[in-house]
């Protein structure tokens, strides 16, 4: 990269939120996917203006940016696949502003999820959607990617608790878009920004919804002895039009790892356990608690545990939200699907699942959003060996396209980024995807924003780089 | 237009067969917007074939609507130009419906009426509860962009919209999005085709997540000396755990608008007298669930009521409930039938703005003596209706500048009003979009993305897209 850019940069922010050398680099190099890729330089803006003079920089030099807020993304979306200026939003963390009345807050991008809540739980308001990373990954990030969760089966994604942001343009141009109050004249921009990858804008900006918290909730653990008993039950309970808050399952090979590791409680003899949240007035999640739990033993549950009190439920969650930490300590490497399933086709697919694992000679672990349909099969592997991993991701793309055969979609919450971008055309023919490259193009003409994600580019597949994971522990998905 | 007008009917003809294009004037002018008649009505089939109109109607620079029931042809502006109406009714397939996973697929042109019956038989339903709802189709009601009571609970179509299909301004055929409940693969690009009034692109087919119906459901209803009471139950309500399916709040005058013909062919089933009568501030909020959860609603209600000074109070159910859910539902459309120069503004703000909104647009409505009723959704928007007996240019310019005064002090508290529904020769003269939006030039980017030569509705849409 230019020298004088660096040098550009550190007239504009200063030197201490300029990162350039290579050990600096290293860090901001992978997110929690399984891509590498490495910036030229890091950067930490302290508000929309230094976000306003990196473009302006970025501009003069044509060199690409990309936003990053704490790197726990799934898909490879902060990072800087062409190399270029990464915009790190750690500094832009503070909550601008908290209406308790009219239950919004307006939030700069690096504000961690669960500190919103944390910020407003005295007020018995939240912010609802509760990626597993919540307690690291930022709202920011989290609107880029249109991030899920377990509690999103009844709260809906990021999407639905977004108003407006205030975003800053590739071209340099400082926007507003949407409104605080509804239904702003015009077309839904929030709507299409909030999850554009990063590909749209640098939002710098973010008036959320705040959602009051349940009056009761209950959390049920329902055990199986086979992991058809699971996906039936979770089947019977969407078709009765429960709708649990969650309803998370896990099967009996990631619940061992998970034991080993949180001690959660969760049963290592099993097959399968759903993991249930049911909220609401007292009196009604109360009735559906039991209904749930009637469901579950309909279809052959050993055991229907309900949390008796906030520290059992606590931990129930605790193992859930550190899964993948706990996986992490089994093998070198791992590789986390996304797809999307119709409901009523979980059972066949989970089987089809475990076939391509004994094809492949892979072990899969199971543990996903279930009331969702969002499948996250974790593929173990060591990539250290080339040809491990190139059967990891022929093992990984037969699934997705069974998740397509099915009706589904390659991702549910962890985004398209650079890891699935040549998935694209399994879902979208080349007349969607020029027509979204238009919509791109009209806001990000130059392509200097994150480039290389979403769309597949000519070059094709096998760019995929894997690095072994660095620590086992963080929290995901 | 670059070729004999007169040639156009045949060469819509080689698209969708002769029997599929109407030019009569009788039936063009059935299809007409703000006065203007388009020179042809084609009924198309698939998206196939829309495409090939729309690759017609660019080559040709025509300019094309679609439309099916016809309701909502007199939101927004008037065409800059109209040749072509493309009657969308003939698009009402059930393309695919998954009762165990909640999930629908339809063609645009599907009545809701008849969606509805057929969600129902699996106890399933849409919280679309639009105005016209015996009429409008699914297309037009996401096109429109119309809202309704159940928006307290379950949100906007943009909260349930799974995926689309459309044809864009190119002719080309695109979608967004996709089946399942959960989906981050691609722009969200249906989400700004809602309330888009169809200048982004002709919609074909949308996905839904579909809900369960609910279970037995009451309303209560509560009156108010002042507006300030009224909403201030509305206030303590939202602080509650309580978690009502709708909620809303209606000026005095609503009474003798719901005394109308028009309401009663909506409503048969009266309502008890002490209710939409008198000159007290209404509130009113439905809820549903099982008996413990009903006796809890109603209980926590009544008490909350009682606190906040309501005059009386009584709990709706069976077809009185039905009558006042269907008053509430087509608000609008009893209101444009009960005055020869109806308007009807749409405010948002803040929740806890409406009681000042509501003040302020009464004071603007009242100062000039001009007839008003309003309905308030307690998420913070309000329809306020200007009712005035004719349609005389000084009553005209009575309800610009009480809309103008409206519209500013709205946008000063940080908030916006639009004006959808009003005569056709007052549009002219009334901010029909509202006051000039800043993120109106990202829009325009959005519009040349789409469909860069305008021919879909040209004119209609905000800032005059």
């Amino acid at each position: 990269m230019d020298s004088h850019a660096i040098n550009d940069l550190k007239k504009l922010l200063g030197a201490d939120a300029v990162l350039y050398r290579p050990e600096e680099l290293l860090l901001y190099e992978y997110d929690g996917s399984v891509e590498v890729a490495r910036p030229n330089c890091v950067v930490f803006p302290r508000n929309t203006k230094d976000v306003l003079g990196i473009v302006q920089i970025a501009n003069r030099y044509q060199i690409p940016i990309i936003g990053r807020g704490a790197g726990t993304g799934l898909s490879g979306g902060a990072l800087a696949r062409q190399g270029g200026i990464l915009v790190v939003f750690s500094r832009m963390n503070r909550v601008l502003e908290i209406d308790i009345e009219n239950q919004r807050a307006v939030v700069q991008p690096g504000v961690v999820n669960a500190d919103l809540s944390v910020a407003v739980a005295h007020t018995g308001l939240h912010f609802a959607p509760d990626p597993s990373s919540q307690k690291a990954s930022t709202i920011g990030g989290n609107v880029s990617e249109n991030s899920g969760g377990p509690h999103t089966l009844a709260y809906g994604v990021t999407t639905n608790h977004v108003h407006s942001l205030e975003a800053v343009l590739p071209t340099g141009e400082l926007v507003r878009l949407g409104s605080t109050a509804l239904d702003p004249p015009g077309y839904d921009l929030p709507g299409l920004f909030v999850g554009s990858e990063g590909t749209l804008a640098l939002i710098t900006e973010i008036t959320v919804k705040l959602t009051r918290l349940p009056e009761t909730v209950k959390t049920l653990l329902a055990i199986f002895d086979t992991v058809d008993d699971a996906t039936e039950t979770v089947v019977d309970i969407t078709a009765r039009a429960i709708t649990p808050a969650a309803c998370e399952m896990l099967d009996g090979w990631t619940i061992r790892a998970v034991e080993a590791y949180v001690h959660a409680g969760f049963p290592v003899d099993c097959a399968a356990v759903l993991l249930l949240d049911v909220d609401g007035l007292r009196e009604v999640a109360e009735q559906h608690a039991e209904e749930v739990a009637d469901v579950c033993r309909l279809h052959r549950a050993r055991e229907v545990r309900v949390a008796r009190d906030a520290r059992e439920r606590d931990l129930l969650w605790k193992g859930r939200k550190n899964a993948f930490g706990a996986v992490g300590r089994l093998s070198p490497t791992y590789y986390v699907q996304d797809g999307v399933i119709p409901r009523t086709k979980l059972p066949q697919t989970l089987r089809r699942i475990n076939e391509i694992g004994e094809k492949y000679g892979f072990e899969i672990g199971n543990i996903f959003h279930a009331g969702d349909g969002n499948l996250h099969p974790i593929i173990l592997f060591d990539a250290r060996e080339e040809k491990q991993f190139q059967r990891a991701v022929a093992s990984a793309d037969e699934i997705i396209g069974f998740c397509i055969e099915m009706g589904g979609s390659i991702t549910g919450e962890h985004g398209v980024g650079m890891e699935k971008d040549r998935l694209m055309p399994l879902l979208f023919t080349e007349d969607d995807m020029n027509l979204m490259r238009r919509v791109r193009d009209a806001y990000n003409p130059a392509g200097l924003l994150n480039p290389g994600k979403i769309f597949p580019n000519t070059k094709g597949c096998g760019e995929i780089h894997v690095r072994p994971l660095p620590v086992a522990g963080v929290s995901r998905a | 237009m670059n070729i004999a007008s007169a040639t156009v009917p045949s060469r819509l003809a080689d698209i969708v067969g002769p029997s599929n294009v109407g030019t009569d004037p009788a039936q063009l002018a059935a299809f007409a917007i703000d006065d203007k008649s388009p020179s042809s009505v084609v009924r198309p089939q698939s998206a196939a074939e829309i495409a090939e109109i729309v690759k017609f109607a660019r080559k040709e620079k025509l300019a094309i609507v679609a439309t099916s029931a016809r309701t909502k042809l007199g939101i927004g502006l008037p065409p800059r130009q109209y040749d072509i109406a493309l009657d969308m009714t003939r698009l009402d397939r059930m393309v695919s419906y998954d009762p165990g996973d909640l999930t629908l697929s339809v063609e645009a042109g599907i009545p809701l009426h008849k969606l509805s019956a057929i969600l129902a038989e699996h106890r399933q339903f849409l919280p679309l509860a639009v105005p016209y709802f015996d009429r409008t189709t699914i297309g037009g009601t996401i096109a429109s962009g119309v809202d309704g009571p159940l928006r307290q609970f379950y949100g906007t179509a943009r909260d349930y919209l799974l995926g689309m299909e459309f044809v864009t301004g190119e002719g080309v055929v695109a979608k967004s999005g996709g089946r399942v409940v959960k989906n981050v693969t691609g722009y969200d690009i249906h989400k700004v085709m809602i309330g888009a009034l169809g200048t982004l692109g002709v919609i074909t087919r949308i996905n839904f997540k579909t809900f369960p119906m609910l279970l037995s459901s009451r309303a209560f209803v509560a009156t108010f000396q002042t507006v300030e009471r009224a909403c201030g139950m509305r206030n303590r309500v939202s602080q509650s755990h309580l978690a009502p399916v709708t909620m809303e709040i209606f000026s005095p005058g609503v009474a003798n608008l719901f005394a109308s013909d028009a309401a009663k062919r909506i409503a048969p089933t009266s309502i008890p007298e002490n209710i939409f009568s008198g000159s007290r501030w209404i509130f009113t909020s439905g809820f549903a669930g099982n008996p413990n959860a009903l006796a809890r609603y109603e209980n926590d209600l009544r008490k909350t009521a009682e606190e906040c000074g309501a005059v009386d109070a009584a709990v709706l159910e069976g077809p009185q409930l039905a009558s006042a859910f269907a008053l509430k539902r087509e608000f609008i459309p009893i209101a444009l039938s009960s005055s020869p120069a109806t308007a009807v503004l749409k405010i948002s703000g803040l929740p806890r703005q409406i009681a000042e909104a509501l003040t302020a647009a009464t004071r603007e409505a009242e100062t000039r003596r001009l007839p008003w009723v309003a309905m308030a959704r307690g998420v913070g928007i309000i329809y306020f209706a200007i009712l005035p007996s004719e349609s005389s240019e000084a009553t005209k310019q009575q309800a610009v500048q009480a809309a103008d005064s409206t519209l500013s002090t709205c946008a000063a508290w940080g908030g916006h009003a639009t004006i959808p529904w009003c005569p056709t020769a007052w549009k002219s003269a009334l901010k029909v979009w509202g006051l000039p939006r800043a993120d109106f030039a990202q829009m325009l980017k959005l519009k040349k993305a789409f469909d860069r030569d305008g021919i879909f509705g040209p004119g209609r849409f905000v800032g005059g897209i």
